[in-house]
Order: structure tokens, then sequence, then C-alpha cells
């Protein structure tokens, strides 16, 4: 009993110690805030710190821009990663100590909200409510009555060719990445080096889309036939005496090159996945298929395949779904102008370049229509696995 | 007295199946090392040509340079020097910092709280609110962009890292909560009755019992979520901008693919410099990074 008591009161004093301690960290968080949302607050900080020390000159050069720009900078990540890390354990201890503090009747219901909140507000604000706003927004002009045309548009002519082009990505793409990966995994799964051999095809992975469209447009790059060809492809073209092509500017061969920047990204995931999956297919029952006299690639497309349905049913929605939502590359490379525009990189030029928000509603409502199978997919198999 | 000595049989035999007889064929090992070529070779093309002399870069192809590698005034470091200063890399390497870290830490923070809810306190309303998580998992972060734009310049978010931060923190709170549910879910009852028994509160319980414990899983959606915000453009494009002051790499590498399209020299260098980063992470912590993999795709 007295044991027991020390400990709830030792208990008791940290958590008073706890909560005092948060609440200051809350108050320099928000200070931290302020400075963060201010702009060229790490500047302004850093001036009005050389203010102090009487350093005014150095504080006049930052206010007009010049001086010491990095320290300002470095000053300025030191409180973000502040703020941004400390501020989120702060808020969840410092409310919970204070939760902690009133009766358990009340503890003991309130305390789960404490944990749950911010992630159901944030997922409020950032994914529910801005859902219905913009499946709202696709049915209005610009003065928020009521209209069709924004559904309309997207049947004529520019919008049927980016529909065409993403359901070309779609198909292409996705069944590009998962067929290699599916064959990369399989032929990797019967060599003695095979980590090593992963590495090389997973490796892309890290890239980003951005990154991996330059990697790729330097092996596409054109040069007039006149020239020397710095490009890869083009060189080994012109090698077996072709002429140049324009891989990424020329409709239609931009479509295909452009996909391939995305297989080239996505097989890696794909493998990886699927070679876990057929290392997880029995021996039993490949000896079985053996004995019967099946070959090996009748084992792997009869007997392995089917086993591993699961696994290539995951993955191809994955990077379908990838897919769907194509921005980076085609945005890098053309903008979408040689007749490769995709879904993603119009709406974005329906909000910043023509400015009409409906329009680019309707488009990302486009996108969400299309991923409501895979939705319906994972609560189904949601429920199954609870009900378990 | 046959039966305990099968499996072993079994296994040689799967042995003998899937390697020894394999290894010997040549189009099996031509075709692994044509994909591992071809998987390694655009990024090699890059890499060579980033330290190259700019006027050599469109002269000759890269791989004449690996051929002859000792000519004079091949390499330079000059383009990443370039880069850097001139073109604002190095100011957005910082800024890629700022924005990354605290948008990877956030979202496994408000998740692991919530997962922990999610698995281990009953409370009303708990099934339906994570169903709506689940369905979350697939909404496009399309549908977000013009409403949270709209709020954000009313609130004076826009080219804020905050903004950013609570951005990507929201985009990835679904998988993140999903993820770790799966996980936590797992852990074995006893822990938390005997927990109970000592008097440790909710919160104590889940600071020294079930954040240690869910490490793996942790590590996993940090790896994932790092890349993820590292090689952003679309967000970052979005609520941050171009301006120089907040700009991320992949949006300074985007500006240099738009401003100087031909300029190899300040692209090649620019493009690795946004992949170093990345790949340091995912060569240090590669298993994670695959255990993660396999948690998120085998379960959805």
């Amino acid at each position: 009993m007295a044991v027991d008591r020390a400990q709830e009161s030792g208990s008791y004093g940290s958590s008073r110690a706890v909560l005092v301690g948060s609440l200051i960290g809350v108050v320099l968080a928000a200070l931290g805030v302020r400075i963060l949302i201010e702009q060229h607050g790490g500047q302004n900080l850093l001036a009005s710190i050389y203010d102090l020390i009487g350093n005014s000159a150095g504080a006049e050069a930052l206010r007009n821009g010049q001086g010491d720009q990095f320290f300002a900078k470095l000053l300025l990540a030191a409180i973000a990663l502040l703020v941004g890390v400390g501020g989120i354990w702060l808020l969840f201890t410092g409310v919970s100590a204070l939760v902690e503090r009133l009766p358990p009747r009340y503890r003991d219901s309130i305390l789960p909200w404490v944990f749950v909140t911010p992630a159901l507000a944030l997922l409020t604000i950032y994914l529910v409510y801005p859902a219905v706003v913009t499946v709202i927004g696709s049915f209005q002009d610009k003065n928020g009555a009521f209209t069709l045309d924004n559904w309309a548009s997207l049947a004529t002519p520019p919008f049927l060719e980016i529909l065409r082009n993403n359901l070309l990505w779609l198909v292409v793409a996705t069944s590009g990445s998962v067929g290699v990966g599916l064959l990369a995994a399989a032929l990797f799964d019967r060599i003695r080096r095979e980590s090593l051999a992963k590495v090389f095809v997973f490796l892309p992975l890290a890239i980003s889309l951005i990154g991996a469209t330059v990697i790729w447009k330097f092996v596409y790059a054109w040069a007039p036939p006149s020239q020397p060809q710095y490009g890869l492809l083009n060189a080994i073209w012109t090698g077996f005496g072709g002429q140049p092509i324009p891989w990424v500017t020329q409709f239609p061969i931009n479509l295909p090159a452009e996909m391939i920047i995305l297989i080239w990204l996505q097989t890696g995931f794909a493998m990886v996945v699927f070679s876990a999956a057929i290392k997880g297919v029995s021996a039993e029952v490949q000896e079985a298929a053996r004995l019967d006299g099946a070959s090996d690639r009748q084992i792997f497309f009869k007997v392995i395949v089917p086993l591993i349905r699961g696994s290539i049913v995951t993955v191809t929605t994955t990077i379908a779904i990838a897919t769907l939502k194509i921005f980076d590359i085609v945005m890098s490379i053309s903008g979408g102008r040689n007749h490769d525009d995709v879904v993603a990189v119009r709406m974005f030029a329906e909000m910043f370049q023509f400015f009409n928000d409906g329009r680019a509603a309707a488009l990302a409502t486009v996108l969400f229509i299309a991923v409501l199978p895979v939705m319906i997919l994972n609560l189904r198999n949601f429920r199954r696995q609870a009900a378990m | 007295m046959t039966a305990p000595a099968q499996p072993i049989a079994r296994s040689k035999e799967r042995s003998r199946f899937w390697r020894a007889p394999m290894l010997q064929s040549l189009p099996l090992r031509l075709s692994v090392i044509v994909i591992c070529f071809l998987w390694t070779l655009p990024t090699v093309g890059l890499l060579v040509s980033s330290f190259r002399n700019p006027q050599l870069i469109t002269q000759t192809g890269w791989w004449v340079a690996v051929l002859h590698p000792f000519e004079q005034g091949q390499w330079t470091l000059q383009n990443y020097q370039q880069v850097l200063a001139a073109n604002g890399m190095g100011e957005a390497f910082l800024n890629s910092l700022i924005v990354t870290i605290p948008a990877t830490v956030i979202p496994i923070t408000i998740a692991a709280f919530a997962a922990y809810a999610f698995a281990w306190i009953p409370f009303r309303g708990r099934g339906i609110l994570f169903t709506i998580v689940v369905a979350l998992l697939v909404v496009p972060l399309q549908m977000a962009l013009i409403p949270i734009l709209k709020l954000y310049s009313g609130l004076s978010l826009y080219g804020t890292f905050i903004g950013v931060w609570l951005a990507h923190t929201a985009f990835g709170l679904p998988l993140a909560i999903f993820l770790l549910y799966n996980f936590m879910s797992q852990l074995p009852r006893d822990l938390f009755e005997s927990a109970a028994i000592d008097g440790a509160s909710a919160f104590q319980t889940f600071i020294r019992i079930v954040l240690p414990l869910s490490i793996p899983a942790l590590g996993a959606f940090a790896i994932f979520q790092f890349l993820w915000v590292w090689n952003d453009l679309l967000v970052a494009l979005v609520f941050l901008g171009p301006g120089a002051d907040v700009r991320v790499m992949p949006t300074a590498l985007f500006n240099l693919l738009g401003a100087y399209g031909g300029a190899w020299h300040l692209l090649t260098a620019g493009a690795f410099l946004t992949m170093i980063v990345p790949l340091i992470v995912f060569l240090a912590l590669q298993r994670a990074f695959v255990r993660g993999i396999l948690a998120g795709s085998v379960k959805s």
C-alpha cells in the first residue's frame, strides 16, 4: 500500500513537471511558428540578434537582403526543426499530462480522443472537406452558379486526347512495370548473387520522378544529323544507320518514351514484392508439377503465377494508381504540349495558367472516380480481415 | 521413420531444381546481366556527364569520356560549383531538409498516437472512424489542391514551411495510420494487461511499451515518407511555389529544366545533387525499406 502510494505520488510529481515543461514548450513553439510564417523570418530574427549584440551593420545588410544570408537560413532551419519535430511531441505530452490529472472517469473517456483528434482533424481538413468542395466545385462556374459546362468540356477533342493518354499510361505503364518486375523476380530467384542483382533494379526507386526524367531526357537527347549524337539512344540508333529521332518531342513516340521512365522506376517495387511471394511458394508444389512433367515455363505460369495472384493484384493496383496520377514526368518533359498531356498536368495548367478552377475540379474528380473501385476493394478486404 | 528425413530431402531438391541447373544456363545469366546493365546505364551516363567539361558534354557521348578518362580537360567540378551557387541548388538543399525532416516526423508521431488508440483503446465510433481512414488511403491528393490553396491564401500559409509540412502530414497520414495499426494490433495483449496492472496510464504504456516495440514499423514508414517528401514535385510546386527562399530541390531542378533545357552540365549536376540524399538513405536502410514495402503492399 505504502509502496503504491509512493509510486503514485512519484508519477504525480513527474506529470506536473511534464505539464509545466510542455506548456513552456508550446509557448516557445508558437513563437517559432510566428517566425516561420513571417516573410524573411530568418533574416529578421538574425538581424534582431545582431542589433542586440551591437552589430548594426550586419543587421542592416541582412534587412536589405544581403550579408549573412546563409546563417539566417541555418538559423531558420534550426528553428524549423525544433518547432516541427519538438512541437508535435510537446503537444501530445502536454495535453496527455493535462488529461491524466482529471478524475479517472473523465480521463479514460477523453484520452483516446486526445490521441486520435490531431489525425482526424488533419484528415478532415486536408482530405474529406476538400474532396467534397472539389466535387461540388466541378459543377460550378466562376460565379459559383450551377453548371455542367466543366464536365461537358471534358468531352471535347483536347480533353478526350488527355483521357486517352491516361488510359494508355494506365494500361501500358502498369502492365510494363508488373511484367518486367515479374520477369526480374523469376530470373533473379535462380541466380547465386540474387541480392546484388536486385539492388541494380531496385535503386531507381529512391530517385525522384523529376530526377529520373532528367536522366532519361539525357538518354533520349537529340542533336541534328550533322552533329555527333551525345544521347545514348540516338547514338545507337544512328550507329545502325537510322536518322536521329527526337524521342521526347515527337508524337506518338514520346508516349512510350515517357512511360519507360516510370517502368524503369517502378519495376524494382514490383520485383521486390513478387520475389518475396515466389519464395513463399512451397517447394513441394513445384516439385509435384515437375514430376508431372511440367517445363520450367509451365511451372512458372501455371503454378507460381496463380499462387502469387494476391501479390500481383496489390502491386498492379498500387502502380495503376501511380500511373493515373502521373504528373512529374509529363510536366517536366513537355508540360503536355506534344499531344502527351495527362489529367494531373492539365489540372495544374487549369489552376495556374487558365485560372479555371471549375474545370480543374472536374479533372480532379475524374481521378477520384477512377480510384473508386480500388477504394471499394480496400474497404471490402479490410472488413473481411476485421471479421476474422 | 522416413517422415523426418523427408523435409531435408525436399529442401535439397528445391535448391537443386531452382539453382544448380539454371546457373549453368547461359541465356539466364545473360538476361540477368542485360537487365542489370539496362537499369544502371542511364544513371551512370548522368553521373559521368555531371563531372565532364561543359563544352565536351554535347560534343561527344559520355561513353567516350569513360573510354578516354585521362584526356586533358575532360573532368571538372565547376558544374557542381555553378549549380550550387548560381542556380540556388545549395539553398534548395537546405530548404529540402527544412521541409522533409518535420514532414516525416510529424505524421509518424500523429499516426502512432492514433494507431495506438485505434488498436488498443476502446472508444465510441472507433470502427467507423478507422474505416474512413482505410477509405482515404487511395484518395488522390489532387482532390485537395484547389480548396487547400484557397484556404492557405486566406491564412497566409502559402509559401510557408508550416503550410507544406501540414499538407505532407495529412497526405501521408492514411497510409501511416494503416501500417502502424496493422503492426500495433499484432502486439500481444498480455503486454497491455500487465502494464495496466502496474498502474501505467495509457500515455505511459504508449511511450514505454508500444513505441519501442513499434520501431521496425515506424522506421519503415519513416523511410517511405522521407523519400516521398524529398522527391515530391507537385505539392512543393502548388503550396511552396518557385520563390528562391522556400523552393526545394525538385522545384529547383524543374526550373533548371525550363530555363536551361539544353544546359546539360547544369542539369546533370543538379539532378545528381537531388539524388544524393535519397540514395544514401535508401542504401543505408534498404532492409527496413523492403520490409515496409512488403508490409504495405501485401496487407492492403
